[in-house]
């Protein structure tokens, strides 16, 4: 203790930045591995992709692109050659492994399908979030807390629990395989963590706004438009950014539920490993694209998802 | 503009009664300032009469007509809320504009209203900014500013100086009661401040617990207190008790406490032996030797002008403001004098003011109840 300097108590110090720094490039690098070796496979030709010892270095190749949005068939060489020009990049690359493309892949309206589940499931899980969430902070609901509770257990066992007696009911229904029941799953399975979220956030905007609007000759419906709804987006991106990751990483469900028109994604991606061998860079350009969207869905909203992340630990 | 009129006001929260019987009339264009400590049951009676609590029973009428039940938006009433409640998601100009817009006001008449208020307001420069940058004093004249560009029927205000720094507040008082005095709408002003409640109100109601203690002037509040309650929450220090026992019969001019006789205003009424306490603000206390009742120096607190002495006596300290000059020194014994026309005389058992001579010209204050 010869020396001794005055040293702030909430600063970290220079040594600790480092580390910390550190860790989370090491955590990054770990992280972001696997994601960037997708990336690279999905540009890598089918033999560059099971190279062994793996290729860094790389000529690119849209071939796995091509591969994913088509059906090909295997021809000879002969039946190749009398055919016309190759009609497009695909065609050409295609025919220089002796195959010849037969149509497109179902790749497109299985995208299409997460598309719309997703972002509509989530549209309705904050949708009703939002009004219930607004009702508990509000309003004196009768056995209010066992609701709240209620609508919280309806999480605790893991989805996928139920999934026999709900591949029952669909059936029965005639929900099985359409668009509209995997919305009702998804937005069924969302709504409870919705209206936590959300009654969080509207709990947090002062009544004072809807008693204002409401004594200025708004009636209460207007109020909660004009006032409660333009405070509540963060809460809403951030609840809207759950909800949306959950459905469209949903597997198990779909799945399960899903076979033919309403197939999302997730569970299609897999089977272009079955069609002609292991094709690694279609499924990783498959993996690559089911990316993008969520990708930018967070990007956009990343401030507000950090909000809502830290809720409720920081005071304004 | 319009008369207030509560009858028989009460509310409950469960077992919990916030608001007892209240009544009172706010007279067209007057200021009316509801006082009292947190928790009385002054802003509940607010919210009833803006109508964002239903009453569990009695009657609203405003300008006549029985408004009790009515939705708040049916009352014709603006309210200044304690936070101010500016939409932070609108500027200045759309805030004020806020309540003509429901009344689907064409948005030509609705610019000339908002710019006319917020002339008045002297906030037009400030239109076009966010409110989320405005500092104190002018998120309140926006808030005001949304109050007057209705011309309702009559202005609520919640503690509105209450988050404000004290530079801002006395600011602030003198511009709400010049802009009563231009604009001479019904106000209903509910704050736990004594300062902003004398130098603003026409009319005070004293609170405590849900009952209206008092109803009056500030100066009949002041000068004569209709309970303890009133006296010590008024003041600044508040009215000292000195306790004496007995009996008062009507025409009575003298009370002895501790052993020293005072002269009181004439007694107005027969009181039964009981315990009593004589009401005297510190500023009706002078230093005489001669004084039988007498004390020792406690300490004393100088404010320039004046100074507070507080004096220890065998009842207690009691508070005494007397010119700064006077030297004393802590320990000292002191005779006290006390100027017998403003004494007050008070039931300790039910804290209610005796009637004496100093109600001659004033009716007894205190609102009726139960």
């Amino acid at each position: 203790m010869s020396l001794t300097t005055a040293h702030s108590v909430v600063a970290p110090s220079d040594n600790s930045k480092r580390i910390a720094g550190a860790i989370i490039i090491a955590y990054a690098l770990i992280s972001i591995v696997p994601l960037l070796w997708i990336f690279a496979t999905s540009f890598k030709t089918p033999p560059d992709s099971i190279a062994y010892p793996p290729k860094i270095l790389f000529q690119p190749s849209l071939e796995g692109y091509c591969n994913l949005f088509t059906t090909r068939t295997r021809q000879t060489p002969e039946y190749i050659n009398s055919l016309g020009p190759a009609t497009g990049f695909c065609d050409e690359t295609v025919r220089k492994r002796n195959m010849v493309i037969a149509g497109q892949s179902n790749f497109l309206p299985r995208f299409i399908n997460s598309l719309i589940i997703a972002f509509g499931s989530t549209f309705c899980a904050v949708f009703l979030g939002t009004l219930s969430a607004y009702g508990f902070s509000r309003f004196k609901v009768p056995l209010a807390d066992d609701l709240l509770f209620f609508i919280l257990s309806t999480r605790f066992m893991p989805p996928i629990a139920v999934a026999i007696p709900i591949y029952l009911m669909y059936r029965e229904l005639g929900l099985s395989d359409t668009a509209l029941g995997m919305i009702l799953l998804y937005t069924a399975v969302n709504v409870s963590l919705a209206v936590w979220l959300l009654k969080g956030f509207i709990d947090e905007i002062p009544r004072e706004y809807e008693e204002a609007a409401m004594i200025d000759g708004y009636t209460r419906l207007q109020a909660f438009w004009r006032t409660v709804l333009p405070q509540a987006t963060t809460g809403i991106a951030a609840t809207a950014i759950f909800c949306l990751i959950f459905a469209w990483n949903e597997y198990a469900f779909a799945a399960l539920l899903t076979s033919g028109t309403a197939q999302t994604a997730p569970p299609f991606i897999p089977t272009i490993i079955g069609e002609g061998g292991q094709d690694w860079p279609a499924v990783a350009a498959g993996t690559t694209i089911f990316l993008v969207p969520i990708l930018v869905f967070t990007i956009l909203l990343r401030k507000q998802l950090l909000r809502g992340i830290t809720f409720g630990a920081v005071r304004k | 503009m319009a008369e207030i009129r509560v009858q028989h006001l009460r509310k409950a929260f469960g077992d919990f009664v916030a608001v007892q019987d209240s009544n009172f009339v706010v007279e067209d264009g007057e200021f009316f300032v509801m006082l009292g400590p947190s928790g009385c049951g002054k802003t509940t009676t607010l919210r009833m009469i803006a109508g964002l609590e239903l009453p569990t029973g009695g009657q609203i009428l405003l300008g006549g007509d029985d408004v009790t039940m009515l939705r708040a938006r049916e009352r014709d009433i603006a309210f200044v809320f304690q936070l101010f409640a500016l939409y932070p998601h609108m500027n200045v100009r759309k805030n004020i504009g806020f309540p003509l817009l429901a009344q689907g006001m064409p948005s030509a008449e609705i610019r000339s209203r908002v710019e006319e208020t917020a002339k008045l307001l002297r906030i037009d420069h400030l239109l076009n900014k966010s409110v989320s940058g405005l500092a104190g004093g002018d998120r309140q004249r926006v808030a005001l500013g949304r109050a007057i560009v209705r011309r309702p029927k009559c202005f609520l205000m919640d503690e509105p100086l209450g988050t404000l720094d004290t530079e801002f507040r006395d600011l602030m008082v003198h511009e709400l009661r010049e802009l009563h005095n231009r604009i001479h709408a019904t106000t209903v002003y509910v704050t736990h401040d004594q300062m902003e409640a004398m130098s603003m109100a026409d009319k005070i109601a004293v609170m405590n617990h849900g009952i209206i203690e008092q109803f009056g002037t500030p100066r009949e509040i002041y000068d004569r207190p209709a309970t303890m309650f009133v006296a010590d929450f008024i003041g600044s220090p508040p009215m000292n008790f000195l306790g004496f026992g007995g009996g008062l019969t009507k025409g009575a001019k003298e009370i002895v406490v501790q052993g020293a006789t005072v002269a009181v205003p004439e007694v107005r009424e027969d009181i039964a032996p009981a315990d009593m306490a004589l009401g005297i603000r510190p500023e009706h206390i002078r230093f005489d030797d001669a004084s039988k009742l007498r004390g020792a120096i406690y300490g004393t607190e100088y404010l320039g002008t004046t100074q507070i002495v507080a004096v220890e006596t065998a009842d207690g300290i009691i508070k005494a403001r007397v010119p700064a000059e006077i030297r004393l020194n802590a320990g000292d014994h002191v005779g006290l004098t006390l100027n017998s026309a403003r004494l007050s005389l008070f039931d300790k058992g039910s804290g209610r003011a005796v009637r004496t001579a100093v109600h001659d010209t004033a009716s007894q204050g205190r609102a009726q109840h139960g």
